[in-house]
């Protein structure tokens, strides 16, 4: 079967769980902003949990199935309606052949997932489906979908409708954000005030702020005077390029943080102050511009425990969608 | 002759999924080739865990899951493995050395240059004449010819797909040190650009923003997510850490014919693989790199 799109919404992208094994060459892992979200949209629909989905950013698109099935819209509060009839998020429905899903708009959240019995089923690239736009990788032709494309959707034994996720397994949206970061990295460059400010300000994120990264303003860092190393470039902020944790905050001249997603650039030659822990990803993938963020040190050993609450967590919503 | 000096790395945790590792805060081929050394002896043992080993110009990084693989076990291992590389003297890469052929001063990336020079230090001259004048060579017939006469090594691949950042092997007086644009360009940096910024030569893999000054245009292809080239069969991305890559300066009409041969779809980029250690080459830089050359006019 095939789900074609009518409309393409903001930004609307395949996204899988991504790829690993490519970033020495440049090439991210991609996938799903808010990881937790694509889990839920599959398991809903009785796919795997890494399944391909329709990533949709800010504004859904509008879709045409061609066959009956069943699907499911997770991630920021974007209300879908089926033939413009609302229809709940994070519980699976049935779609009839001819039947047009659309969404409301975005109240809350940044990024609505869209699961489908089967998953959408094109070819692929380096071991995923995930849209790499920057290098036109994945996804469909290596680029966001646009009005017109139409989907191919695998096969599938079973469609179950009515699954749903609890409520207390579902992501709260706050416009005011702690994001909780591991320190370390070239925050030595940083004077000890400027390390203070960083975790002091209260960040707003700019509209600077998709797939690649999030730019932050609010606030000038302090850096140690010192004569840049050889190769490193005139600004005191500039290193020798190296390679850019997912997750890694850079701050270029000590102002407008850099906060790299899944899309990131994989090396470049600005300081880095700091790495968000994994799991706080989704949470970032799931803010929008104007969003208050603070940054909060955590150790490793912190960053890991909430990382087994993380798994405890998916695996609580696996028991709730079976 | 040079003797290599070794630091002792600076490991950082990057979240609860990457270390990062420092070799020297400075760029210099020994700490790459100490880079080299580990990250190839790492991917030797490779333990269950390992996500990504990510070589880089003076340091590298490793992505886990440690779920898997505990994250103070790997770091012990890495500090292991860095003890027994010691200074990488008795390492050897397999690895390539290859011709890029470059138009230099070519129209797409001198109409790009003037349309950004808000961006750049000077407003009335172009990059190549700036980065001439500024290393202190009376013309760009002159930066061209110190550009393209001594090989570069590749240090590292990424920013974007398959983009090598190549270090020039030439002593450290010898570097062409050329600033980055004041901010960067965002968009409209020419697919194949020749770059440069710091101590670093580039090639922009695909069209998009960039801070680099823009020197010339190569008509090789270096990355092809379609693999229908043939110097693609095994990869979308054609550069590796360790290749070793000789600029060729040519003109319009060998420009035209190359591009040519790329939509024939028969173009291939020259290359012969060889064995590379850096202390003959830190012995000799120069004879070195001509028996270098040499290998790439054999047969």
């Amino acid at each position: 079967m095939t789900v074609e799109l009518r409309t393409a919404g903001l930004s609307t992208t395949i996204q899988d769980s991504g790829r690993s094994g490519y970033y020495n060459v440049g090439i991210p892992p991609s996938g799903a902003l808010d990881q937790y979200s694509l889990t839920a949209a599959n398991y809903l629909v009785g796919n795997p949990a890494d399944a391909a989905v329709l990533e949709c950013a800010y504004m859904g698109p509008e879709l045409h199935f061609t066959e009956s099935t069943v699907v499911a819209v997770t991630g920021a509060d974007m209300p879908p309606r089926l033939n413009g009839e609302p229809r709940p998020q994070w519980e699976s429905f049935p779609v009839s052949s001819g039947d047009v899903l659309d969404f409301g708009f975005i109240t809350a959240g940044a990024r609505a997932y869209v699961g489908v019995v089967g998953g959408i089923d094109v070819p692929e690239a380096l071991g995923s489906r995930s849209t790499y736009a920057t290098a036109g990788l994945g996804g469909l032709d290596g680029r966001p979908l646009a009005a017109g494309d139409v989907l191919p959707i695998g096969q599938s034994r079973s469609a179950i409708a009515g699954r749903t996720v609890p409520e207390d397994l579902r992501p709260k949206f706050s416009k005011d954000l702690e994001v909780r970061v591991v320190m370390g990295l070239y925050d030595h460059v940083l004077t000890p005030d400027g390390r203070k400010t960083f975790l002091d300000t209260i960040w707003t994120l700019t509209p600077v702020a998709d797939r690649t990264g999030f730019r932050y303003t609010g606030g000038k860092l302090e850096l140690i005077e010192r004569t840049p190393p050889f190769g490193a470039g005139q600004d005191p902020s500039n290193i020798v390029d190296a390679p850019y944790p997912i997750g890694s905050i850079q701050v270029p001249g000590g102002v407008e943080p850099i906060l790299l997603h899944r899309d990131a650039v994989s090396g470049g030659g600005y300081m880095m102050v700091g790495t968000v822990i994994s799991v706080d990803l989704d949470v970032v993938g799931q803010s929008a511009p104007n969003t208050r963020t603070q940054f909060v040190e955590v150790s490793l050993d912190e960053a890991l425990d909430a990382r087994r609450a993380y798994r405890k967590r998916i695996q609580r919503l696996a028991e709730s969608c079976s | 002759m040079t003797t290599m000096e070794t630091t002792t790395a600076r490991y950082s945790w990057g979240g609860d999924e990457h270390i990062f590792v420092e070799i020297d805060e400075a760029m210099s081929l020994q700490a790459h080739f100490r880079a080299m050394a580990i990250t190839t002896s790492l991917q030797q043992q490779r333990p269950d865990g390992i996500l990504e080993i990510c070589p880089a110009n003076a340091s590298y990084q490793v992505r886990y899951n440690p779920d898997v693989l505990e994250p103070r076990t790997l770091l012990a291992q890495l500090k292991d493995i860095e003890k027994q590389v010691g200074d990488a003297s008795d390492f050897s890469l397999s690895t390539r050395v290859l011709e890029i052929p470059v138009l230099y001063e070519d129209p797409w990336t001198t109409e790009s240059a003037w349309r950004f020079r808000s961006h750049h230090q000077k407003s009335d001259v172009t990059d190549i004449q700036y980065a001439a004048q500024i290393n202190g060579f009376a013309n760009t017939e002159e930066f061209i010819e110190a550009h393209s006469r001594s090989p570069w090594f590749t240090s590292m691949v990424g920013f974007v797909t398959g983009l090598p950042f190549m270090f020039q092997m030439v002593p450290h007086e010898r570097q062409l040190v050329v600033p980055k644009y004041l901010s960067p360009r965002p968009s409209d940096t020419p697919k194949q650009t020749v770059g440069h910024g710091g101590s670093f030569g580039c090639i922009y893999s695909v069209r998009g923003g960039g801070g680099y000054q823009m020197f010339g245009i190569t008509p090789s292809p270096i990355y092809d997510p379609s693999q229908s080239m043939p110097d693609f069969d095994e990869s979308v991305v054609y550069f590796r850490p360790g290749y070793i890559v000789k600029f060729i300066p040519i003109d319009r009409d060998q420009y035209d014919d190359y591009v040519n041969e790329v939509e024939a779809g028969n173009y291939r980029i020259k290359a012969r693989e060889i064995d590379f250690s850096l202390q003959p080459y830190l012995d000799d830089p120069d004879g070195f790199n001509a028996r270098l050359l040499e290998v790439l006019h054999d047969g």
